[in-house]
């Protein structure tokens, strides 16, 4: 208690420098707290959006996330319905699984045939209702709502594309986007360079819907390639293009629903599904859903082995963005961490050398040397409580009032312009790390020169001017 | 014992002996031979004052008694104790049972009131608060001092810090008071009213007080003074009696 109190004291005997310490140590830890903030909110809000999306967890074929994309006879799951079922009465499961959702994933080629124009496309068959209850998701509390997945209540042949597929198929007058920009026309040899009745037949080929924005120019037809090997059609209404993100994967990206997508793929034969998406309450509940998934799946391995993959494993760009932020988090941790050390090292340094008579004179009144290292120590362990709180206490400040301003940032990956949000409070394992860190390293920073105070020879400290 | 050691006197022995005590320093590559085969004896409850030029070696003979520096050569008896034996942690324990120590700047801790510098040597040795709370408001009154007890030491004067300093010194109880040059930094009337003051301490405490003085006030005041010269007694005063050398 007396070490306590006189390190107290004789950090306020010098009140100027210890608050320039104090400062420097709280705008540290206030830019890692900052920061720490900003990152998570990035993680948040990509956990948010692949959760909302593709589910915690997918169960596949085991070789279809590798070997299967686009592939969906060879690596589709057959009796979906009573894995789904099986799942749902699992007593542990139903408390954790919020939605239980198959999803057909194929490949194929969409053609606006009244433009004259196709490409090859990723399409996808959902269960309309399940996607938007998976859009609800919101553990994390995050100020930005996901937009209705439009394909419920819509016709069964309705289809939402990427705008990256509108443009290309030429839909975007018919789908009134936006800022879609067409290409630039080839000049047409005009009628008089040509005999009079090829001109007429000409201007006879142009299709009268390519022109008109009416229902009939937003349909496209959907090829693909059905169970047994043979090609199959089907005609879609497109009745919304969304913006994926990603320019790759918007310009082939078709969503439509399950029951028609199974009926271009397996035709009459049973349908089957390329993934059963689970979402979950929370995200800590993946490894106890996976081990109670795995004695369910066992029953159904019998002819086809099935597997489980979290969101990480199936979304790697996650991950990678994750990793990322955490490193440059660290970066920046262990840069504000070296220039507390340094700067608490000085302060401590010069604290010694000033103190260096009244460090002889504890010594000759009996204490002893671990006695001098545990007060210079504690001041440095104060001053780095001090400076962390007070950083900790500014971050929430210019958090609340940042958060405050309605400035808004675009995740990798996201379409919409989101509020930037700097998640400090309730973020209590990066405060109570960035505190104790930071006073690791003020304790650090004072042994050396605490140790070196102990080892003073006494009289030479008591002769010191 | 040569023939340079003071006498043991009443029925306590005596509270310092040293025998052949030799000390150098080595700067770089001189070395300097500071106290030569010493041999002295610190009666009980006596004021002993060793006189000598600046050089002599009086402040390296205080400090080797009062356990802030080791000989060479030569064993030295504090309290009954060879200090030689002790490691730093024991020799730190053993000051803060034995020692008292009066500085020439006063050296009391600038963060801590007159109080607390009193007290500070009582935490040191885990007293309890009841015990301190009984024992420090009767050394400031002791001093002089029962209303300055909440002053910080910048907020007194001279002679007050060295009261402050006295009753540390005091705090514990000690067999030995150190004193180095303790008037030194003081007006003359303060230093003879400070001297007045630790020669009551010795009466009222029985405590031994060694100080290094050049005051003649100190010195008459003393009871032994030994006469130190290039680091060897050339002789020893006993208040009343001849020259003991």
């Amino acid at each position: 208690m007396m070490t306590l109190s006189l390190a107290l004291r004789n950090l306020l005997r010098n009140r100027r420098r210890s608050l320039a310490t104090l400062l420097a140590m709280a705008i540290g830890s206030t830019s890692i707290l900052l920061f720490g903030g900003y990152s998570t909110n990035i993680n948040y809000t990509m956990h948010t959006e692949y959760v909302q999306t593709g589910g915690h967890l997918q169960i596949q074929h085991r070789d279809f996330y590798l070997y299967g994309s686009g592939n969906p006879t060879a690596y589709g799951i057959a009796d979906y319905a009573q894995i789904i079922a099986a799942i749902q009465s699992d007593e542990v499961l139903r408390g954790m699984v919020l939605v239980a959702t198959p999803t057909l994933q194929f490949g194929g080629i969409a053609g606006n045939y009244a433009a004259s124009v196709s490409r090859t496309i990723i399409g996808n068959g959902f269960v309309a209702e399940d996607i938007n209850r998976m859009r609800r998701w919101n553990d994390f509390n995050l100020r930005s709502a996901s937009p209705a997945f439009a394909l419920e209540g819509a016709a069964a042949d309705a289809a939402i594309v990427g705008t990256g597929v509108a443009r290309v198929l030429q839909l975007c007058d018919a789908l009134k986007i936006a800022r879609c920009p067409k290409p630039e026309k080839e000049p047409k040899p005009d009628g008089k360079a040509l005999p009079d009745d090829i001109a007429q037949l000409s201007l006879q080929e142009v299709p009268a819907a390519a022109a008109g924005a009416g229902s009939g120019a937003r349909r496209i037809e959907v090829l693909a390639g059905n169970s047994k090997g043979a090609p199959n059609v089907t005609s879609l209404e497109v009745i919304r293009a969304e913006e994926q993100g990603f320019k790759e994967l918007d310009e082939v990206y078709v969503m439509m629903h399950l029951a028609k997508t199974q009926q271009l793929i397996y035709g009459k034969s049973p349908p089957k599904v390329t993934s059963i998406i689970l979402q979950l309450r929370h995200s800590d509940q993946i490894p106890a859903a996976m081990a109670r998934l795995t004695p369910i799946l066992t029953r159904f391995s019998a002819t086809q082995p099935l597997a489980v993959l979290d969101f990480r494993t199936l979304n790697p760009f996650y991950v990678q963005t994750v990793q990322l932020f955490d490193t440059i988090f660290g970066f920046i941790f262990a840069l504000i961490g070296a220039i507390v050390l340094f700067t608490v090292s000085n302060t401590m340094n010069t604290a010694v050398v000033e103190r260096t008579v009244e460090i002889g004179t504890l010594r000759a009144v009996g204490l002893r040397r671990g006695g001098i290292r545990r007060l210079f120590v504690t001041e440095g362990a104060l001053l780095g409580l001090c400076g962390a709180v007070l950083g900790v206490v500014l971050a929430l400040l210019l958090a609340g009032v940042s958060n405050q301003m309605g400035l808004t940032w675009s995740a990798p990956g996201s379409v919409e312009p989101l509020p930037l949000t700097l998640r400090v409070w309730g973020e209590t394992g990066m405060i109570l790390g960035t505190t104790f860190g930071l006073i690791c390293i003020a304790v650090l920073s004072a042994w050396w020169p605490a140790y070196r105070a102990a080892q003073l020879n006494v009289v030479d400290a008591l002769r010191h001017v | 014992m040569t023939d340079q050691t003071t006498s043991q006197s009443g029925s306590q022995g005596p509270v310092a002996v040293l025998t052949q005590v030799e000390k150098t320093y080595h700067m770089d590559s001189i070395s300097v031979p500071v106290i030569k085969g010493v041999d002295i004896l610190v009666r009980h409850a006596c004021f002993t004052v060793l006189l000598g030029p600046s050089g002599s070696g009086k402040t390296t003979l205080l400090n080797m008694i009062g356990c802030i520096d080791r000989p060479d050569k030569g064993e030295i008896i504090v309290a009954d104790c060879k200090v030689g034996d002790l490691n730093d942690d024991a020799l730190s324990d053993f000051r803060a049972k034995n020692i008292g120590f009066i500085f020439q700047n006063f050296n009391l801790l600038p963060v801590l009131s007159a109080y607390e510098n009193i007290e500070y040597p009582l935490l040191l040795a885990g007293a309890s608060a009841k015990k301190r709370g009984d024992r420090v408001p009767k050394l400031l009154d002791a001093v002089g001092l029962g209303d300055k007890a909440k002053n910080l030491p910048g907020q007194l004067s001279g002679g007050q810090r060295q009261r402050v300093a006295i009753a540390r010194a005091l705090a514990r109880k000690p067999k030995l008071v150190i004193a180095d040059e303790p008037t030194a930094n003081l007006d003359s009337q303060t230093g003879a009213a400070i001297l007045n003051l630790m020669r009551r301490m010795v009466e009222r405490y029985q405590i031994s007080f060694l100080f290094s003085s050049h005051d003649p006030e100190v010195i008459k005041a003393a009871d032994d003074t030994i006469f130190l010269k290039d680091g060897t007694i050339r002789g020893i005063r006993r208040k009343g009696q001849e020259d003991a050398s």
